[in-house]
């Protein structure tokens, strides 16, 4: 039981923060607040691959002439950091997008808040 | 900020930062393929030199060095370098992105570094102008196209 | 060099396109159009192609970089693969021909350019999530296509941007939780190809790990494919975007994640593992059956016709996911049958929703009447033939897919599956008569003296040929693929089934 609550502690904390920007989208009622718990999960989930990759009492993965490219459980595992390089870029892509529409909303309707920006839709003559 | 003349302090500290921050950057793509960085870091650091200017200098000095115009064109460039070696490989006989046959140099592992090299620097140049781009955009409004 | 490079060619002409559209047409505008109808005309040709060249030869492996799998990405063009893209490609040239003039009506001047650019982007992803063999390329196309869609429906008229930015969080979201699912699953397994994990999986066995990797992925796809309860982005997401835009998302985009289901269900977790060890197929029947009524329903209340081919196509998308959770020959293959099919109607209704919204200014059905039809006779045929499609009458195209989904309920013995199937028939008949009947029989009120000069009063204002043509060849094609579909049965679809699938007996 310790070691299911202590031993992987990372990945309680990458939960939390997934639940945390999950509850930002869902409950949060300013746009911009979404977006802000949309890029808080996403970096939870890019937290969580980097963390599958490390070993204990391991390095970075240069290969370092002293340890030799012999016994791979000394050098941490490259391939889930390569993965979230372009999750990242990803994001950043997407919070772009995301704050361009933000502009072309606050433009038309001059409020970014939802359940307003809603009635003001539902009588928006269209 | 909410000033609207200019601050000597801003502008000379922004002026002398932002040559050493896009050096940084130079060196950060060109190092990408042993030692921590790449083409999308670099590419990033690049950005902050120029966005660095934008904002201390105000808008028409601080795009004399990168005018808006060029941030999508050159994007696209940039991807196309990358594409274009990767297309360069598959014209000279590999597959897609098989830098083992173009012809940088006679050693098939030395041909791949030049083209991870190569590839680096479109990626590099794309995300600059991309993301002084977005910059631009959300701060101006539509871009000129 | 063509043959040698045939998987990876559609995503990368499309690629080259949309990277080359801003740099050429950045003097001349009006290039960007037929770029962009050059690259679909060429991919279309390449992947029509391919069906020939792996139904002879087999499948075709492309390893890129040199790199063999499963440490490189490959590309794989199996019969399915050749399918799906043949099919997206062929819908995307015929919508884009006509696209040239709604984008030109709908689009303020300056965003012509990156509107072409981004469809290409958009092709270039969908391309790829099809053709590709490793589970982490398919995150990357992913938001390749998802990226230049937000863009793509933002662009329409007062509400896009509110209904791009719905789409933007959720799409996001659906993203994420596909990439977790690929993060579980490589923790357990070590690779990322699909076909190396198609031979690790049955030596895993039914580890929690494993379960919660496939339901992520799932989750995450049924939200690309709006699978009940899935699809709240869709109804705007369609409705507010431009004409052009929902022609080219309504017939493709959906099938995409049809596609990854069938190939994440079948072909790498297998049948056993989704009927036995975990119950998705049922899961995903069940929903599918709960999408049928509800988007059926929902249609019915519209007054708008692109809403209301909106929740239509959340009913249609119903169809082919309770095609995959049937889990038999007969189900699947009326899955497949409907990507095809539902392509073809959806991308005629649209079309012709576009055509209405170009000549008579709106697209409401409240003021639709028999002035219409006397203006747009073509396009009413169309729309008419299309509804007959979509609600199943032979020989149409569209009730031999109903055939296929009825028997494979059958087979079952899944007789509320049965059920909803022909319920949502005379749901559909509903929805699209009350359309058809207001073209057809509802007079228009005009002035009486109209009434004497009656030959000159009739107008026709019928579109133009450019977007006519496409309107009535995807009509007709919805006539020939259903008098042809024993060929594609036969001679295509028999071929994809996975070999765990019972044969069809008749």
């Amino acid at each position: 039981m310790s070691d299911f609550l202590v031993g992987h502690y990372f990945y309680w904390f990458v939960f939390l923060l997934m639940t945390i920007g999950l509850f930002g989208i869902v409950l949060k009622k300013n746009l911009i607040k979404k977006v802000i718990g949309m890029s808080i999960f996403q970096v939870a989930i890019i937290l969580f691959f980097v963390a599958s990759a490390s070993k204990w009492g391991a390095t970075v993965p240069v290969l370092d002439p002293k340890l030799g490219a012999a016994d791979t459980a000394k050098y941490i595992n490259p391939l889930p950091h390569c993965l979230m390089l372009t999750a990242i870029v990803v994001g950043v892509a997407t919070s772009g997008v995301a704050f361009a529409l933000i502009i072309s909303i606050w433009r038309r309707f001059k409020t970014l808040d939802e359940p307003e920006l809603l009635a003001k839709m539902r009588h928006d003559p269209d | 900020m909410t000033r609207n003349e200019d601050d000597p302090i801003i502008t000379l500290i922004s002026s002398i930062v932002a040559p050493f921050i896009m050096l940084f950057g130079l060196y950060v793509i060109f190092h990408g393929h042993y030692s921590p960085g790449g083409g999308f870091q670099g590419g990033t650091l690049l950005a902050a030199g120029i966005i660095l200017l934008r904002l201390a200098l105000g808008s028409e000095l601080g795009k004399k060095q990168f005018p808006s115009r060029l941030g999508i064109p050159l994007g696209s460039l940039g991807v196309l370098i990358y594409y274009g070696t990767g297309l360069a490989a598959l014209l000279l006989g590999g597959t897609f992105l098989n830098y083992a046959f173009i012809p940088f140099t006679r050693l098939a592992s030395h041909n791949r570094y030049w083209g991870i090299l190569s590839i680096e620097i479109g990626v590099g140049l794309a995300v600059m102008a991309v993301l002084v781009a977005i910059y631009d955009d959300l701060l101006e409004g539509e871009p000129r196209v | 060099m063509i043959p040698t490079n045939a998987p990876a060619l559609p995503p990368l002409l499309f690629l080259f396109t949309g990277l080359l559209i801003p740099l050429a047409a950045f003097k001349l505008r009006r290039l960007a159009y037929w770029l962009a109808l050059a690259a679909t005309a060429a991919a279309s040709a390449v992947a029509v192609s391919n069906i020939f060249r792996v139904l002879d030869g087999g499948a075709i492996h492309y390893h890129f970089g040199g790199w063999l799998p499963p440490i490189g990405i490959e590309y794989v063009l199996d019969p399915l693969s050749a399918f799906v893209t043949s099919v997206i490609n062929v819908i995307a040239l015929i919508v884009l021909i006509h696209a040239r003039r709604t984008v030109e009506a709908d689009l303020p001047e300056g965003k012509h350019v990156p509107y072409y650019a981004l469809v290409m982007l958009m092709m270039a992803g969908f391309n790829g999530i099809v053709v590709t063999g490793d589970f982490f390329n398919v995150y990357v196309f992913l938001e390749i296509c998802s990226l230049a869609l937000y863009g793509l429906v933002a662009v329409g008229d007062r509400k896009s941007p509110v209904a791009a930015f719905r789409y933007l969080v959720l799409g996001m979201i659906g993203g994420c939780f596909y990439l977790l699912g690929v993060g579980f699953l490589y923790m357990s397994s070590g690779s990322l190809n699909m076909a190396d994990l198609k031979a690790i999986l049955p030596v895993l066995g039914a580890r929690p790990e494993v379960i919660v990797a496939l339901a992520f992925m799932l989750l995450g796809f049924g939200l690309k494919m709006a699978l009940f309860p899935l699809h709240g982005w869709l109804p705007d997401a369609y409705t507010y975007a431009p004409t052009a835009t929902s022609s080219l998302m309504a017939p493709i985009g959906t099938k995409i994640g049809a596609y990854v289901l069938i190939r994440i269900l079948y072909f790498v977790f297998g049948l056993g593992f989704i009927t036995k060890t975990v119950p998705a197929a049922t899961i995903i029947a069940w929903l599918s059956a709960a999408a049928i009524l509800y988007g059926s329903i929902q249609a019915m209340a519209q007054d708008e016709l692109k809403r209301m081919l909106a929740f239509s196509s959340v009913a249609q998308v119903g169809y082919i996911g309770l095609g995959i959770g049937l889990a038999n020959a007969w189900g699947l293959v009326g899955a497949l049958l409907h990507i095809l099919n539902h392509g073809l109607m959806k991308a005629c209704l649209f079309l012709v929703a576009g055509n209405f919204r170009m000549k008579l200014g709106h697209s409401r059905i409240s003021r639709l009447d028999q002035e219409a039809r006397r203006r747009m006779p073509w396009s009413t045929a169309a729309f008419t033939l299309a509804a007959l499609s979509m609600i199943g009458l032979p020989p149409t195209v569209g009730f031999f897919s109903k055939w296929y989904l009825a028997w494979g309920s059958i087979r079952n013995g899944s007789w509320v599956f049965l059920a909803v199937i022909l319920v949502s028939s005379l749901l559909n008949a509903v929805y699209f008569f009350r359309v058809v009947e207001r073209l057809y029989l509802k007079p228009a009120d005009r002035p009486p003296e109209a009434e004497k000069s009656g030959a000159a009063a009739r107008v026709r204002s019928e579109v133009g040929a450019s977007m006519l043509i496409p309107t009535l060849v995807l009509a007709a094609a919805l006539l020939a693929a259903g008098l042809l579909n024993a060929f594609i049965v036969k001679g295509v679809l028999l071929k994809i089934l996975p070999p765990g699938l019972a044969g069809m007996n008749p």
